[in-house]
């Protein structure tokens, strides 16, 4: 029956497509189709919630698509969840875009999108057969696409459409291809046939890969990232915020659906691949964000490392799974869902901030900002919540789920396998290198943007933003805190995923003394975010009160002292490249061969010095730009085609036929 | 009863650890001057210095936010907290199954996370170095510390800090290589993380070879003590972890009587005084090094830290 309801919500959004076209000229669209979608997110993610609570398992049929097949749709405990995630991410989202999006300048480009977005993205999580899957999903990848390029005028913004639309029409392939195998030569496009056929293991093998490619592509795995930091910058803040936060964990889904569940029992170097990709993906998503001095992409770039902490997660969870380590994998699988929640919450908060500081300033470059703590108080507070909960720091949501992992991490040595033995242990440290180095990127991007002197006029006078973008963001950073003190409570509500997809949960957390969660056993490890919350509350506002009643509590302003040498100009500030500089010479000259090159001018003259500094995108260089070089070599050479007389394309079209007869004589 | 005991052990823990890092970092700069035939300031000059500026009137600067003068008590409250978890002189704390080692790692990255950004919220140059130097070590030095806690947990089978002691303390432990290792990485990353030579001097002022003390440039009065407070609490902390971690012996049991409780006080006390002095000798004999020669310092802790962990994944003998 959930589904049946759920459908209802989706055809409503659907519907407010169409409506938001004939509104578009009137001004109070904005409010109607933000608004509308807000109340239906809020009751679909009710829905998604008593079905993950109840866990009764829904089907609907539709007599639309293939014919034979019909469209058939499902909420079991896994699309529960991510239902959850989709339209919790969609209700605040539409709040914010309540306040945020009066300010956009042409909304007919953005309005009838938004909510067949959304729709789409609820519809590939319900989605029960292969057609409406590839259906929802590309419905979701044009709809996005379409909010990408809706500020056209900006050729950065073209391009990163036509690169976001090219590499997700590759990911439709690969998952279209993956489907047709699984499918089998009978056709059994509905899931429940799949799940019940096992491929042989050769084929399972190359369903994998493709499944790792076209859902990664999705979600940006390390090297099919790269469309992912030009678009999701691109679209306006709240389709940012969806595409990042929570587009990217419906390809999650997408990943977790074939291969947990679709795809039968897993070999052991499944989890090699997966694990590999999450490592790699990890440490160099957050090595491309500390590059970044654009707000919006250094997020982005955030969501690639986040992904990658998700996959590992994942690779851990196959492995044990492989090898029958059904509680281990629990946990393993708990700890990557967990994360795949607590990032669309933050990140989407994050989003949030840097849109408003965008709405304020018109800046997204960090170079041009400072100084807007002063200015816009509740929006630094609340971006600095997000920052400390994705910079896995306690007490917030970000530590639990990576400390979640690193348990999970330390349960490996159980694992027979050599390979993995040796693979494990380096992961763990990437994962160590890429939650220190979120730290640092989060000093930079906060530090640079919200603190120190405003460096330009702009963000000198920002105002603080309006109060509905307010009222999304202390949600969700209300969320962040919640999910991180009491991380029991998600632990358990995600124990029937694990129970479908494992065949064992952890163990109970709700009922433990104080809140705390143990997730293997009390001489084990155990973390209670909420005693650790209080305590640093308590000890803090304790020696504060102390100090003010015992010592002094006065205070006096005065010019910086900066050792004596104070300069008025915003100018002597740290620069977001010249705070990332120590850090770019340890790690990015190797991985992004970063040269600097200073110009000094001759000694008497009264031109500049410059210092430049050069990175290169291997990544890009060593897979993207061959392909894109080969592929104009090729359309350059067919080029003639274009050119032939009329008699020639009569030839060749008498040569095809011919060759075609023959193939089907043969 | 035990429960009123526990609380106390628990409540003296941390009046315990507030008392002594003063004298701590004191006796190490007393020792530090005798070794260069100084005299030395008086053992008890900390404790004067903390309860001076915390007198003193606090001079803001003009462009500091709100959240400049809230950092002192934050990052204070992180390392305390951090710092009342680690076993000193009776094991079995009431609290300690709260935030395991991950996590009193964690904390002390969460105050270090605030430290970074209140060098950057006055919007002075002096502050910023200070941040983005400080984020580079760390961004080594905690992978290293993460698996520093990889290879204990493994070995002891728990990232809790207790049983990890009460582990080491058993005759089950025999001589690791996996430990020797962890053990030098440790040191390293604790010389790192207090910002002592040769990653960093504490003892200068307006040099741009230092990290800490430029971070904390615009603090004055009482936020200063505090900050102040909260590194030698710092200090305190790595050397009761190295000692409860390397050296178990005399900590007393949960529930041990009163002579037990005597000889694990004294026992501490001892540890603080040989881990100051070895800190000196070292601090003295040793020149600093070039900024950007730690990554190599550390990528060595972070290496040795790998090396540990991955020969336990091999063997869980080795």
């Amino acid at each position: 029956m959930m589904a049946v309801y759920a459908l209802y919500g989706v055809a409503v959004l659907l519907a407010l497509a169409p409506i938001a076209v004939i509104l578009a000229a009137s001004p109070r669209a904005t409010g109607i189709v933000y608004g509308a979608s807000l109340v239906v997110t809020l009751m679909q993610g009710v829905i998604a919630l008593m079905s993950l609570i109840d866990q009764p398992t829904s089907t609907a049929t539709l007599p639309l698509g293939l014919p034979w097949l019909g469209a058939h749709f499902r909420i079991d405990a896994l699309a529960a969840f991510f239902l959850v995630v989709v339209n919790l991410g969609g209700a605040a989202a539409s709040l914010y875009a309540l306040g945020y999006g009066r300010h956009e300048e042409s909304p007919q480009r953005v309005l009838p999108f938004y909510p067949a977005y959304l729709a789409a993205m609820n519809l590939v999580v319900m989605a029960d057969d292969a057609f409406s899957f590839l259906v929802a999903w590309e419905f979701m990848s044009l709809t996005s696409w379409a909010q990408v390029i809706a500020h056209h005028r900006d050729s950065e913004n073209v391009r990163a459409g036509y690169v976001y639309l090219l590499m997700a029409s590759f990911g439709t392939l690969a998952l279209l291809l993956g489907f047709g195998l699984l499918a089998g030569s009978d056709g059994n496009y509905v899931f429940a046939a799949m799940r019940a056929s096992h491929p042989s293991a050769a084929l399972a093998a190359l369903v994998l890969i493709l499944a790792v490619v076209g859902a990664g592509s999705k979600a940006g795995v390390v090297p099919l990232h790269a469309w992912l930091p030009l678009a999701h910058p691109a679209a306006p803040t709240q389709v940012s915020a969806l595409m990042s936060g929570v587009m990217t964990k419906v390809a999650v889904y997408g990943f977790v659906r074939i291969v947990f569940d679709l795809l039968g029992p897993p070999d052991w170097w499944w989890s090699m691949v997966v694990l590999g990709i999450g490592g790699i993906t990890a440490v160099m998503g957050v090595l491309y964000a500390l590059m970044q001095h654009d707000l919006k992409r250094l997020l982005a770039y955030h969501t690639v490392e986040n992904i990658g902490i998700i996959y590992i997660g994942l690779g851990l969870a196959l492995a044990f799974k492989a090898y029958g380590l059904a509680w281990a994998a629990a946990l393993a699988l708990t700890a990557a869902l967990f994360h795949v929640f607590n990032h669309s919450v933050f990140k989407s908060l994050l989003f949030f901030g840097a849109g408003s500081v965008l709405n304020a300033t018109g800046e997204r470059d960090m170079e041009h900002l400072g100084g807007l703590i002063h200015r816009m108080p509740q929006t630094a507070f609340v971006f600095l919540v997000g920052c400390v909960a994705i910079s896995a720091l306690p007490p917030l949501n970000g530590f639990a789920s990576e400390w979640l992992t690193f348990q999970a991490i330390l349960l490996s040595p159980q694992l027979p396998s050599w390979g993995l033995k040796f693979l494990v242990p380096a992961v763990g440290a990437l994962l160590a290198l890429s939650a220190a180095l979120a730290a640092a990127c989060f000093v930079k991007a906060f530090g640079v943007s919200f603190l120190g002197r405003a460096r330009t006029p702009a963000a000198a006078e920002a105002q603080e933003t309006d109060g509905y973008s307010l009222a999304a963001m202390y949600v969700l950073a209300a969320l962040c805190l919640i999910a991180g003190v009491l991380p029991g409570l998600f632990i358990d509500a995600l124990a029937p995923v694990a129970q479908a997809l494992i065949g064992e949960t952890m163990p109970h957390q709700s009922g433990l003394a104080w809140l705390t969660i143990v997730p293997i056993a009390e001489s084990r490890s155990s973390y209670n975010g909420l005693l650790v919350f209080v305590f640093v509350v308590l000890s803090g506002s304790v020696a504060a009160f102390a100090i003010h009643r015992l010592a002094s509590d006065r205070l006096r302003r005065a010019p910086a002292w900066d050792c004596g040498y104070p300069d008025p100009s915003p100018a002597t500030q740290y620069t977001a490249s010249s705070f990332a500089q120590p850090i770019r010479r340890v790690y990015g000259t190797t991985v992004f061969h970063a040269r600097e090159i200073g110009e000094m001018p001759p000694p008497g003259s009264t031109a500049p010095a410059r210092l430049t500094v050069d990175l290169r995108d291997l990544i890009w260089e060593a897979l993207y730009a061959p392909i894109a070089g080969f592929i104009g070599i090729a359309t350059d050479r067919l080029n003639i085609l274009q050119f032939l007389t009329i008699r020639r394309y009569l030839t060749l079209v008498f040569a095809a036929l011919v060759l075609l007869l023959l193939v089907l004589a043969i | 009863m035990s429960f009123v005991r526990d609380y106390a052990f628990q409540g003296a823990q941390m009046l315990l650890v507030l008392l002594l890092s003063p004298l701590l970092t004191g006796f190490v700069r007393k020792v530090k001057a005798r070794l260069l035939r100084r005299q030395g300031p008086p053992l008890l000059q900390p404790y004067r210095d903390l309860i001076r500026l915390m007198r003193k009137d606090v001079v803001l600067a003009e462009s500091a936010s709100w959240l400049f003068r809230v950092i002192p008590y934050l990052v204070f409250a992180g390392t305390w907290v951090a710092a009342s978890l680690v076993p000193t002189f009776r094991g079995g704390l009431l609290f300690s199954w709260s935030a395991d080692l991950i996590a009193i790692i964690a904390l002390i990255g969460s105050a270090r996370f605030f430290l970074a950004l209140a060098g950057l919220d006055v919007g002075t140059s002096f502050g910023g170095i200070g941040s983005s130097r400080e984020v580079m070590i760390a961004s080594l030095a905690e992978p290293a510390m993460l698996m520093i806690v990889f290879t204990l947990a493994l070995v002891a089978g728990s990232t809790q800090l207790s049983i990890i002691a009460a582990y080491m303390l058993s005759s089950q432990v025999g001589l690791r290589v996996s430990l020797g290792l962890a053990l030098l990485a440790l040191v390293m990353v604790a010389i790192a993380e207090n910002t002592r030579i040769p990653i960093d001097n504490p003892a200068t002022h307006l040099e741009l070879t230092m990290v800490h003390e430029v971070m904390v440039l615009e603090y004055s009065g009482r936020h200063l003590a505090l900050i102040d407070l909260s590194s030698e609490l710092k200090l305190l902390l790595y050397v009761s972890l190295i000692g409860c971690l390397f050296t178990p012996w005399g900590i007393a049991g949960p529930d041990a009587g009163p002579a037990a409780i005597a000889i694990g006080v004294a026992s501490y006390v001892g540890k603080l005084a040989a881990g100051a002095t070895l800190l000196a000798v070292f601090e003295t004999a040793i020149a600093k090094m070039r900024v950007f020669r730690v990554p190599a310092f550390l990528g060595a802790a972070l290496m040795l830290g790998l090396l540990a962990t991955l020969l336990l994944f091999v063997s869980g003998s080795l």
